[in-house]
């Protein structure tokens, strides 16, 4: 017989693998959409997700994929819930999921502040050459959370995925 | 609906109308880059209305959703201001305008932030960073054809003179507002209006473009419903497709 704290842990690692439809080699987990994981007296679980951007129109297949994945992983009911508060921030983003996107050819955000001094972004590393003399080209990208660039060494355009805080 | 519906409703329309705006520019800006640009603002905005219009309806309590509330509502029914309805214009009078708006939009939302009312909170705490974004991307392009060549500055300020007389309406507070915002809920729209001319004129002077001056001011009413010729065609491009097909999804 397993206990509540086994079911909440294979309910969240079945949640946690959920990829993020648009950056597929990121885990909601990795990217900080992944909020909580909880099983009710009745069994169900509850997952509580939230959204990057207000309009990100990933979210209802993340819902979707979040759903299955803990269906699969042998929860008949499942409850998807989507908090607002608090706001989604990149400082979220865990270290293996900015490795996954550097491998991926998007330049990460600026790691989590700590407290103390701000670190000064002098510039953003090109994804492909590891170069520094990269421009900025749109503040704007494929999606609501990624901006494009231009390496002036390799010469590569790359999409960055933006610092929000 | 209550008070605190229709305010929801107040902030969801001037979104989601401007939202429809930013999406005709898509295939029609001046640059690849800048379709691009303005539909991930649409997208944002119309993110936050799909929250405001969704609480909206929870508040009301008649069963309303955000589509319905979108799509099955008529002019008269909706409470945006005429700035965000007015057709767009060339691109120096959609700059303008959402110079004029993220502005604005933005005091509004870090007030909100700490509003009594928790998802009102929620939702400003969320979208105050996205509009931060969007100010920023307006004020380059002001300052970047205010202080470009004669013609774009002759148009850049033909812009700013089109949409500055719609400016007064997003400062006018009445009764319903003032009522919230003495419980904590709204915030006080007339005492946003010194900070939003501080970071207007500043970018206006900088861009070398003149505040205008002794332009008409149009009588206003978007929040009660009234509102300007642009706004029946909008809603018939907007709606005509939900309404041609009740319940269709994707």
């Amino acid at each position: 017989m397993t206990s509540v704290h086994d079911d909440v842990a294979a309910a969240r690692s079945a949640a946690a693998a959920v990829l993020d439809p648009e950056v597929p080699v990121l885990t909601i987990a990795d990217l900080g959409v992944l909020r909580d994981v909880t099983v009710e007296a009745d069994g169900t679980v509850v997952v509580t997700i939230t959204p990057t951007y207000s309009g990100c129109p990933a979210m209802d297949t993340i819902r979707t994929d979040v759903a299955e994945a803990v269906r699969r992983a042998g929860f008949p009911a499942v409850e998807v819930r989507t908090a607002l508060a608090p706001a989604w921030t990149t400082d979220w983003m865990t270290e293996a999921g900015r490795e996954a996107l550097a491998a991926y050819g998007i330049a990460p955000p600026p790691a989590a502040r700590a407290t103390g001094p701000v670190p000064v972004a002098l510039s953003v590393r090109c994804p492909q050459c590891g170069s520094a003399r990269t421009r900025e080209l749109s503040r704007f990208g494929s999606t609501a959370c990624k901006s494009m660039w231009v390496c002036a060494v390799c010469r590569e355009p790359f999409d960055h995925f933006k610092a929000h805080r | 609906m209550t008070p605190l519906a229709t305010y929801a409703l107040r902030l969801g329309d001037d979104a989601l109308v401007l939202s429809h705006r930013l999406g005709e520019w898509v295939t029609n800006a001046p640059q690849l880059e800048e379709d691009v640009a303005l539909g991930n603002i649409a997208l944002d905005l119309l993110g936050q209305a799909r929250s405001l219009l969704t609480y909206a309806g929870q508040v009301e309590g008649e069963g309303r959703d955000e589509d319905d509330l979108a799509y099955l509502r008529d002019e008269r029914d909706f409470c945006n201001v005429h700035l965000v309805e007015l057709a767009n214009g060339d691109f120096a009078v959609s700059m303008a305008r959402q110079l004029v708006f993220s502005t604005y939009q933005l005091a509004l939302y870090e007030q909100l932030q700490s509003s009594t009312d928790e998802t009102l909170a929620a939702v400003a705490a969320k979208a105050v960073k996205e509009v931060d974004y969007h100010r920023d991307h307006a004020t380059q392009w002001v300052l970047r054809l205010g202080d470009g060549t004669d013609e774009s500055h002759g148009r850049m300020q033909a812009g700013l003179d089109r949409v500055w007389p719609y400016v007064g309406e997003l400062f006018t507070t009445d009764g319903l507002e003032q009522a919230l915002v003495a419980e904590g809920v709204a915030a006080d729209s007339s005492a946003l209006r010194p900070g939003w001319d501080g970071y207007v004129d500043a970018v206006l002077a900088e861009a070398t473009l003149d505040r205008p001056e002794g332009l008409r001011t149009p009588p206003g009413g978007g929040r009660r419903g009234v509102h300007t010729e642009a706004m029946g065609y909008l809603l018939a491009e907007m709606q005509s497709l939900h309404r041609a097909h009740p319940g269709a999804s994707w």
